[in-house]
């Protein structure tokens, strides 16, 4: 499943600056696993061996993937993935 | 030395603002070390950040540069949003603050009770994109607003050395050793620095960051990723240390379970530098006191955000 991750802007510095990528996979886990490929260290901001980081959040759509399947969450074609993390400074 | 006090009967809010105490954490200290933090939480807006706004609130007025006719727009995370917004009812001003969309309900709902207008900014651009997002809606309609942008402004660490730094001194005189905070705008430390390293014998000051651009620790700033706030000077402290995300949620739980001490993550990241600090002294077999901030409640991320609505709370 070719899908597009959004990037935040802390974690740009892993994707050359931009701020979306492309990824494959037929879930979120397998997803995370073929942009780790790519763009290596971006799964370990976001997963530990629990799941999803406890201050990190992955949407699928407009949904956190928390309350569908988490990590096996399945993916389709053509889906988008966003990872909002908490705010900084001020 | 001047002895700073809570007065018993207020005259107005503003003046509930500082004289914070200083909490002794027993539980923590290694042999020969004292931690204290200073329980900023106390302030009426809730958070550290009372100080910094009284301060810009107040010489902004003083100059004339914010006038009745003008609306005080800034940038925030939060608490200093909550902050402006106390002060701006208290003082008969508008304020509009520019959040990023993924602040937590409470912030939104905590300014909004005081009559505050709220512009969202991107999300996936966090804080530097509420920075760029007030300064493109200054630079639209300049006169409409009083700009005092929290990062540059002199009057946040000023509010931080006449008063935190003054007021750790007056409460633990020749005591205190070390002090280590996070940095944010970083006017907390500028100005407690400061106030410190006027003091007549040397006191270590550590700034803490946290220890990745991808960090949990809200209201914190990860200098090398970020728009380095204008007001920071890193050749006023002695050093930088860094705290993991995990290791500040770790503390703040710890906090509440076996002290009834309930902070949010950036104050559990400080104490939890603290004790750090703390115990590499006692290992080389020093003593010291070191100070901290416990800079706002663990209530003010309880509201459950978008991802946790299914959360049992």
């Amino acid at each position: 499943m070719a899908i597009s991750v959004r990037i935040p802007a802390s974690l740009r510095t892993l994707t050359q600056g931009k701020e979306e990528v492309a990824a494959e996979g037929a879930t979120v886990r397998a997803a995370l696993d073929q942009l780790d490929k790519t763009h290596p260290g971006i799964k370990e901001r976001l997963v530990d061996d629990k799941g999803v980081k406890r201050f990190m959040n992955i949407y699928l759509g407009d949904e956190d993937i928390r309350f569908l399947d988490a990590l096996d969450t399945p993916l389709k074609d053509g889906d988008s993935l966003t990872i909002v993390p908490a705010i900084a400074g001020g | 030395m001047t002895a700073f006090l809570r007065p018993p009967k207020l005259d107005s809010i503003l003046d509930g603002i500082g004289n914070t105490p200083l909490l002794r954490l027993r539980a923590l200290e290694p042999k020969g070390v004292e931690i204290y933090a200073k329980l900023e939480f106390m302030n009426p807006g809730g958070s550290v950040k009372d100080r910094a706004a009284r301060q810009i609130f107040l010489d902004a007025i003083a100059c004339g540069e914010l006038t009745k006719d003008k609306i005080l727009i800034d940038s925030t995370s939060g608490n200093t949003g909550v902050a402006y917004s106390l002060l701006g009812a208290a003082l008969g001003y508008r304020v509009t603050l520019v959040m990023p969309s993924n602040v937590t309900q409470a912030r939104k709902d905590i300014t909004r009770a005081f009559g505050t207008e709220i512009v969202f900014s991107d999300p996936m651009e966090g804080s530097d994109g509420a920075i760029r997002h007030v300064r493109r809606i200054v630079e639209a309609d300049p006169e409409r607003y009083y700009y005092p942008d929290q990062y540059s402004n002199a009057s946040n660490w000023r509010g931080h050395y006449l008063g935190t730094g003054a007021e750790i001194l007056s409460d633990l005189g020749d005591k205190i050793t070390h002090f280590v905070t996070g940095l944010g705008t970083s006017g907390t430390m500028m100005g407690v620095t400061r106030r410190l390293k006027e003091h007549t014998r040397p006191i270590v000051c550590l700034a803490m960051e946290p220890a990745d651009a991808a960090h949990g620790l809200e209201g914190l700033k990860h200098m090398d990723s970020s728009i380095v706030p204008p007001i920071y000077d890193r050749s006023l402290h002695d050093g930088t240390v860094t705290v993991d995300t995990d290791r500040g949620w770790d503390m703040s739980d710890r906090l509440v379970a076996e002290l009834g001490l309930h902070v949010g993550h950036s104050a559990g990241a400080n104490i939890f530098a603290a004790m750090r600090l703390a115990n590499s002294l006692s290992e080389e077999g020093k003593t010291g006191c070191v100070v901290t901030i416990a800079c706002d409640r663990g209530d003010r991320y309880f509201a459950p955000m978008r991802w946790e609505k299914r959360y049992q709370w």
